[in-house]
């Protein structure tokens, strides 16, 4: 069928923008940027429009669609398998509505030294490796996508950064890159271990669901996977690229990290390691969770220390992926939604976070709390009311939308699986819950005292002589879609919560039917 | 057998029009005036053409062909490597033309050798006769000696030239007698007839003498292939060489080493694989280890390269330690991956050079130094040498390196041993070690600022064309490899493959 392409030419579309961008002759460099809004406009709506497909198409809001299987590498048994279902398809929508906003953003600011043309063109490669992550159905073309995001990234930082971006680069480099050495290798052992060899994950998940694959196996093999995904994730203790990263990288290279690359790792957890190595994660779940809660409180901790504003909000996402993290390694279909609506929750929030941090340096010049003084609220009140919202729903508070994924992975940790309680863990995550709680209090502690810093008191002469400009025209155009969605899935989680269950439940069968 | 005195002309006729197009270049030249020398590069890239379109007949035609008994055969391996030093051969002529025109020395007699050699190296694949097999090495080589001082103004270049030739001499000689020793045992030089006298010999017929020679023909071709200990001239010959002749040596003669080595290897030496694979394992695993460690100090872009270029010969020798007696599938299989590498590697590396040509015009120091804000000035040239940069390192999977590297990897991993698994580690170790000072190079080009203003390179066409091209290519092939993984999986000699084409020829 030939709208199963869709995906396809989504996913590819934003590479053939990068290419007309890189012809485009440097004199006439600034033409970059409405090609790049083209292109991104265009992923958008098809990426929406497969988004309404599914629903209205043959799947009905349910399992796989757009499936397309054909043969790649035939030499290693490598098949261009691509789909999408519901777990993929918010993040995979997010993604594009992202780098929309990010193009837009780009007419408002692009970093020193400028060059939009490169910037663009890597931003749009960038759009093609995290997007192919959610749909990818084989294990070697997950893999391409997943270190296809690696290089503009690694690039985005070096050159667009800020003063320490040559470290910063090189340590989210290597650090992916050899969490990627374990994934690969823990691969080919699935490969080779299958009852039929193959990288296909459809086709592993039912052998890992046969049980397959034998328990030492399982947990090693795991431990492989999980190593690169809690990487990328980031999970504590491996979470010390992120700040670096984070803090140096550009607006829209934080945006993007913060909004779609971190999900990559806790995506590959939902997709990849737990429906094919079940045994693997009931054995790694307490670990995964016990992580989870230190991510959670030393995120917290780590955020009261910061004196660096766009460091803060990097802590604060060590901490937010610690409840997504604490929700898969409940085991239950409870957790594993909570967890998918954390993920966009946190990719709209914190997305949104590292644009108002970046408009806010642009304006001051420096991200240091102590430089800004307080009185943002003053000086742009525009700017500070809309940090407020922001932050306030990143704490968490019920209506906005970071409430719902945080509240339903305490809750799914709180009745674990059954193979879990049947272990003896029922005690230690019920422990977890209660310090994950006393997390959520300190993380409204850290936001509430950073909007104290920022936004409130009165603000420094120096400030207030120089007139700053408050949100400009194309700042609104760039926000006002991620403001709406903050309140909009704040009071309406089934948007999300609908789509992710059917095939959430299909996952977790493994473990309902194995317990 | 066959009648040793017919001749299959068209099975030679690759060698022959190449011949006839180097001794055109060289009788030309005598005919033009100083100004026009540069004419011969066409001259010398028609009779490559010419070769390469009867390489292409030859594969349409599909039939396996053999000369002079069966010394001289030409199969799907043979045209693969055929069709592949000529598309090299191409390649290094686009390098050559303005960079010879340029220094104006000696272009008749430099495009005479460079063919010269390419003879030798379309006899390699073809050879199935350890005389052959000298022959073609010797081609290959001598003119390799030349070329490599014709900056004869520079005293580097003939220190270079000077190391190249002693080495080679002497390895050549080790190489010879251990040659000598082997048909003392077996009585013939034919490969397979050598292959069928050692497994008739049997466990209590290795004597250490023949044991020793194996390691004797190895040492020669560890010379070619600038293997650890044998590289020590590798560095500075490519130093002071011409850029050109330093893309030939590291790609091209270095592909020729390997297509002996295979061959001796692979086919004669097999039932002795238990006793050479674990030595070119620890071969491979020193060589690898050695150049990158020592391409990590390098501030020199070409001596740079030369180390990793010494670094990824020893990932090529990795798949040869898995070889066994008798062991058809593993054989094949580590066949098949030391052949794509070498594509992948040649593909990549001469457009590297092609990159550090187009730079060294501008600014002749060859500084890794020279490279900052690149990226800003010719971004072309730039995202080109990043992207064979980046598929050297071999750890992406959007460039061709990656697929390389993976197949050297998966037959390591099928049937782990001990002795496998401490050469994936190492692989793996020296990938990461590895992608430290290709990342250093493409830090430069991108993150750093140049140091003084300069203007944008001006590469010429056929530069361009070229940078072009290989990129393109790395980066196609990265994303859909079968057109490069599959020739070469067909295309081994190992087990039945090589037992039906000779039942095939016979």
């Amino acid at each position: 069928m030939l709208s199963n392409l869709a995906i396809t030419v989504t996913v590819f579309l934003p590479l053939l923008g990068a290419g007309v961008i890189a012809l485009i002759p440097k004199r006439s460099e600034e033409a970059a940027k409405p090609v790049a809004l083209v292109t991104s406009i265009l992923g958008f709506v098809l990426s929406v429009a497969i988004l309404i497909g599914y629903y209205a198409g043959p799947a009905g809001g349910q399992g796989l669609a757009y499936q397309v299987n054909v043969p790649w590498i035939p030499a290693i048994g490598a098949n261009y398998h691509v789909a999408i279902d519901g777990i993929s398809m918010p993040l995979f929508v997010l993604s594009y509505l992202l780098v929309l906003l990010c193009s837009i953003y780009a007419y408002h600011h692009i970093e020193e030294p400028g060059k939009p043309k490169a910037f663009l063109a890597l931003m749009l490669m960038l759009q093609t490796g995290m997007a192919g992550c959610f749909i990818a159905f084989d294990l070697v073309l997950f893999f391409v996508f997943w270190e296809l995001v690696l290089v503009p990234m690694y690039f985005m930082i070096g050159i667009w950064g800020g003063p320490r971006r040559e470290y910063a680069a090189i340590k989210f480099f290597l650090y992916t890159l050899f969490g990627s050495v374990f994934m690969l290798v823990a691969f080919l052992a699935l490969y080779f271990n299958a009852p039929e060899r193959t990288f296909d994950i459809l086709a592993l998940q039912e052998a890992g669901g046969a049980g397959a694959f034998g328990r030492q196996f399982q947990i090693l093999a795991f431990l492989g996977i999980g190593l690169s995904f809690a990487i990328k994730a980031p999970m504590w203790p491996f979470h010390t690229w992120l700040p670096d990263a984070h803090t140096e990288a550009p607006t829209v290279g934080s945006v993007l990290l913060a909004g779609i690359l971190l999900k990559m790792g806790t995506y590959g957890f939902v997709r990849i390691a737990l429906p094919i190595l079940p045994e693997g994660a009931q054995f790694w779940a307490p670990t995964i969770a016990v992580l989870s809660v230190i991510a959670i409180i030393y995120g917290a901790l780590c955020c009261l220390a910061q004196t660096d504003l766009k460091r803060l909000i990097a802590f604060s996402s060590v901490g937010h992926m610690g409840f997504v993290m604490l929700g898969i390694a409940s085991l239950t279909p409870v957790g594993i939604n909570a967890a998918i609506f954390g993920m966009v929750a946190h990719g709209v929030i914190t997305g949104m976070l590292f644009f108002v941090v970046g408009s806010i340096k642009e304006r001051y010049h420096t991200r240091a709390i102590a430089e800004i003084g307080g009185g943002v609220l003053q000086t742009m009140p525009r700017m500070g009311a809309i940090f407020t919202y922001v932050a306030i729903a990143s704490l968490g508070l019920p209506g906005l939308a970071g409430f719902w994924g945080e509240i339903f992975a305490l809750l799914a940790a709180w009745n674990p699986a059954p193979a879990l309680v049947d272990a003896g863990y029922l005690t230690l995550f019920r422990v977890l819950v209660v310090l994950g709680a006393f997390g959520t209090v300190l993380t409204a502690g850290y936001f509430l005292w950073m909007l104290q810093r920022v936004t409130m008191g009165t603000a420094p002469e120096r400030w207030t002589e120089h007139r700053l400009p408050d949100i400009s025209p194309l700042e609104w155009g760039a926000w006002s879609p991620l403001l709406v969605l903050i309140i909009v899935l704040g009071f309406l989680p089934f948007l999300i919560f609908a789509l992710t269950t059917p095939d959430v439940n299909a996952i977790l069968a493994v473990f309902t039917g194995g317990a | 057998m066959t009648d040793v005195t017919t001749i299959d002309w068209f099975a030679l006729a690759p060698e022959l029009s190449l011949l006839a197009g180097a001794l055109a270049v060289l009788l030309v030249e005598l005919f033009l005036r100083p100004e026009r020398k540069r004419l011969v590069n066409p001259i010398a890239g028609v009779g490559v053409l010419v070769s390469l379109a009867f390489v292409v007949a030859l594969a349409l035609d599909g039939q396996v062909r053999s000369s002079f008994g069966q010394m001289f055969v030409v199969d799907n391996y043979a045209l693969l490597f055929k069709a592949f030093f000529l598309s090299t051969a191409l390649f290094v002529l686009f390098l050559s033309y303005r960079y010879f025109t340029e220094i104006r020395t000696y272009q008749g007699e430099y495009y005479f050798l460079l063919l010269s050699s390419f003879v030798g190296m379309l006899l390699m694949p073809s050879a199935r006769d350890l005389v052959m097999i000298f022959i073609a090495l010797e081609i290959v080589s001598i003119p390799g000696f030349v070329m490599a001082g014709l900056r004869k103004f520079d005293l580097r270049s003939n220190e270079g030239s000077l190391k190249f030739f002693m080495f080679g001499v002497l390895s050549v000689a080790v190489l010879l007698f251990g040659l000598s020793v082997v048909y003392g045992f077996t009585g013939t030089t034919d490969l397979v007839g050598v292959r069928e006298g050692l497994a008739a010999l049997g466990e209590d017929g290795r004597e250490p003498l023949l044991l020793a020679s194996l390691l004797f023909v190895i040492v020669g071709f560890g010379f070619k292939i600038s293997a650890v200990p044998f590289h020590f001239w590798a560095p500075d010959t490519y130093e002071g060489s011409p850029i050109p002749v330093t893309a030939f040596l590291s790609v091209a003669s270095k592909a020729a080493g390997f297509a002996g080595l295979l061959q001796v290897c692979f086919v004669a030496f097999e039932p002795l694989a238990d006793v050479w694979a674990p030595v070119l394992g620890g071969v491979a695993i020193a060589t690898m280890t050695l150049g990158n460690f020592t391409a990590l100090q390098q501030r020199n872009i070409v001596r740079l390269l030369a180390y990793s270029s010494v670094a990824q010969a020893g990932y090529m020798l990795v798949p040869f330690a898995l070889a066994r007696p008798g062991g058809g599938d593993i054989n094949d299989a580590a066949f098949a991956a030391v052949l794509l590498y070498l594509l992948a590697y040649a593909v990549t590396n001469i457009g590297a050079f092609a990159c550090v040509v187009a730079v060294t015009r501008q600014l002749p120091a060859r500084q890794i130094d020279d490279y900052a804000g690149l990226g800003s000035t010719s971004p072309g040239i730039a995202v080109a040498f990043t992207v064979f940069l980046l598929s050297l390192a071999g750890v992406l999977p959007i460039a061709i390196g990656f697929w390389a590297k993976l197949y050297i990897l998966i037959p390591l991993v099928v049937e782990p041993t001990a002795g496998s698994i401490v050469l994936a580690a190492a692989v793996v170790v020296n990938s990461l070690v590895g992608l430290f000072y290709y990342l250093f190079v493409a830090k430069r080009m991108w993150m750093d600022p140049a140091t003084e203003t300069r203007d944008r390179l001006r590469p010429g066409l056929a530069l361009s064309f070229t940078v072009g091209v290989l990129a393109v290519a790395v980066l196609a092939l990265g994303v859909f490899p079968p057109p490069f993984t599959e020739p070469a999986s067909r295309s081994t000699l190992t087990g039945d493959t090589a037992a039906a084409e000779t039942a095939q020829a016979e």
